[in-house]
């Protein structure tokens, strides 16, 4: 295989298979979570437990007071490599097109150089994270291989996707097919792992949030 | 600088001066020094007379003839076409004047009289379906004319992207099983020209080279001239700036089209694509596919026959996404099975439970 035939395996039949397992994990498990339900809280609710959900969803976007101070590495850098990434996945040309091709939707993109840019920023921050967990004892025990294993398939294809505009390391065609290769990867591996709180994350918030309301703790 | 050369090209109302300076740009264009134009003008002026001159043999296989038609149409008068008198081209099926049992003797003759020494050209791809039958001269297949004249030549240049890598007729389902020069013939020197069809100055820098230095130039892992393929036309896209800032031409005559923004959206291969249109240029410099307004299909490289389509960003899958739609249901359907199975296994739980009473604490408390 040369590597125009690799660039159009991962653009064809390797697309499909990751969007198909993607797809096939995503709804398994949205369907499982959901439906597992919460046993019914007999009690006289304290608190307008709805409200108290979509308040916890957004005040759980923002650091508690002091805890900036505290774990300043955890807070900029978590904040610099989601934002960077939304940017980076979301606003890019070529991203878009492809996005518009599956869907039918798109969107102004930003310019190359500023996505590029943008890169560099969460690439650095995703380092600096991983530096932290290594370098914090109590952060070290409380990783597993998921966690190493989750953080390398999200910087990969940052990583390479950026080789690859940068023209940097193998040739262009080759680089673009890891990119897209690393990122079906991450497509593949991020129903069954977790990574999956890219779709959950509100959603726990909120019944967190409204749990704790009924129970009288509006947070 | 004197030679047969210098009186034909004069004879064409081309200056010794147009000449050198042709050189030195062919030696700069392959990254050579300097002095290698002035080595390559006096190798070439000084090429013998008729009687000496290297000889040539290009064989055509399953082609089009558009190789031919590019380098000997390149621009008149051409030099392109020029530097083919410093060669004996004894046998070429669309040029020679002779047919049919004179043909097949000249081609006999100069294998016979040349041999390890003649330039052998191919274009076209080797059609090795029915033991070749697909494609036949004076009734041989071209896969037997190969394996019989190859092993006589000095190097081969497979020309265009069919010699070079099957090319077209290679494309799925490949019904005459088409395969490139370089899968039949292992053992020579092979240098190749893809292009669909190739540029006619990368053929000449290649045969200038080869008449020059007695060797072929440095190739890259595909067999092509580095110096000619070393970037790709993304590289050297005038387009480009409008690919950095993000301004895309959304059809063939929309306001981005008119005003030159670049070509991506609408299928340009130009990022994976070696080859030196957007240097070189095509038609005597005049124009190149991009310049002219269509994205590059990608002709130079390898299996762009089947790609994905010309029209369809590199961005964009290359097939349909087939899977999806049985991927989403069979998701929903684990979801559903797994969730009941869950329910179950909850009401077993509940049935299983039991109250513990005070009187049962006791009980435990007393052993
Ligand atoms: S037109 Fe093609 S080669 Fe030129 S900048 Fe755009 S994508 Fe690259
Ligand atoms: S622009 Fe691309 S497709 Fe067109 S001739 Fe050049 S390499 Fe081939």
């Amino acid at each position: 295989m040369n590597e125009l035939q690799f660039l159009t395996w991962v653009r064809g039949t390797g697309l499909n298979i990751a969007v198909g397992l993607f797809l096939l994990g995503v709804l398994w498990r949205l369907i499982e979570i959901y439906s597992l339900g919460r046993k019914k809280d007999l009690s006289a609710p304290r608190h307008v437990a709805g409200a108290s959900g979509w308040n916890t969803v957004f005040r759980r976007s923002i650091p508690p007071e002091g805890m900036v101070k505290r774990s300043p590495v955890s807070y900029l850098g978590g904040y610099a490599f989601h934002i960077g990434l939304a940017i980076v996945v979301f606003l890019f040309a070529p991203h878009i097109k492809l996005i518009q091709s599956l869907t039918g939707l798109s969107w102004p993109a930003l310019p190359s150089q500023f996505i590029d840019l943008v890169a560099v920023v969460t690439l650095a921050a995703m380092v600096v994270v991983l530096a932290d967990r290594i370098n914090k004892p109590v952060k070290r025990f409380l990783s597993t291989f998921e966690d190493w294993f989750t953080w390398t398939v999200t910087f990969l294809p940052v990583l390479t996707g950026w080789l690859a505009v940068r023209h940097l390391l193998f040739p262009y065609t080759t680089m673009l097919a890891l990119h897209i290769l690393s990122v079906e990867i991450l497509l593949v591996v991020l129903p069954f792992t977790k990574l999956f709180h890219a779709f959950t994350v509100f959603g726990s918030r909120w019944f967190n949030g409204a749990v704790n309301g009924h129970k009288g703790v509006a947070v | 600088m004197q030679g047969p050369l210098i009186d034909t090209l004069a004879l064409h109302g081309v200056s010794r001066r147009t000449f050198l300076k042709y050189c030195s740009t062919l030696a700069s264009l392959m990254a050579l020094p300097p002095a290698a134009g002035v080595a390559m003008a006096e190798a070439m002026a000084a090429a013998p007379a008729a009687a000496k001159r290297p000889s040539v043999i290009w064989l055509p296989f399953q082609e089009c003839t558009g190789c031919t038609e590019s380098i000997t149409r390149s621009h008149s008068p051409s030099i392109e076409g020029m530097i083919f008198d410093m060669v004996s081209l004894d046998y070429q099926e669309t040029l020679m004047a002779a047919a049919g049992h004179q043909a097949e003797e000249v081609l006999r003759k100069t294998v016979e009289a040349n041999k390890g020494q003649f330039l052998l050209i191919i274009d076209g791809s080797v059609a090795t379906g029915l033991d070749g039958a697909y494609s036949c001269i004076a009734g041989r297949s071209n896969l037997a004319l190969l394996k019989e004249i190859a092993p006589h030549a000095a190097a081969i240049v497979a020309m265009g992207s069919c010699a070079a890598y099957g090319g077209l007729p290679k494309a799925k389902p490949n019904p005459t099983g088409a395969v490139s020069v370089s899968d039949i013939v292992k053992d020579k020197p092979i240098v190749n020209i893809p292009g669909c069809p190739p540029i006619p100055v990368v053929m000449t820098g290649v045969l200038a080279h080869f008449l020059t230095f007695g060797s072929l130039p440095d190739l890259d892992k595909l067999g092509r001239p580095k110096a000619f393929y070393g970037e790709t036309i993304h590289d050297r896209c005038y387009r480009r700036p409008f690919y950095d800032q993000g301004k895309f031409a959304k059809t063939f005559d929309d306001e981005g089209a008119r005003n030159g923004w670049c070509l991506f959206e609408l299928g340009c291969k130009g990022p994976v694509t070696y080859n030196a249109c957007a240097t070189v240029k095509w038609n005597g410099g005049t124009s190149w596919p991009v310049e002219s307004g269509h994205g590059c299909l990608g002709c130079s490289e390898p299996n762009f026959w089947d790609a994905g389509g010309f029209y369809k960003a590199l961005s964009m899958p290359a097939n349909p996404l087939r899977m999806a739609a049985g991927a989403a249901v069979a998701g929903a359907a684990a979801g559903v099975a797994v969730s009941f199975a869950n329910r179950a296994k909850k009401k077993d739980a509940k049935a299983a439970h039991e109250t513990t009473t005070l009187a049962d604490l006791e009980k435990s408390e007393e052993r």
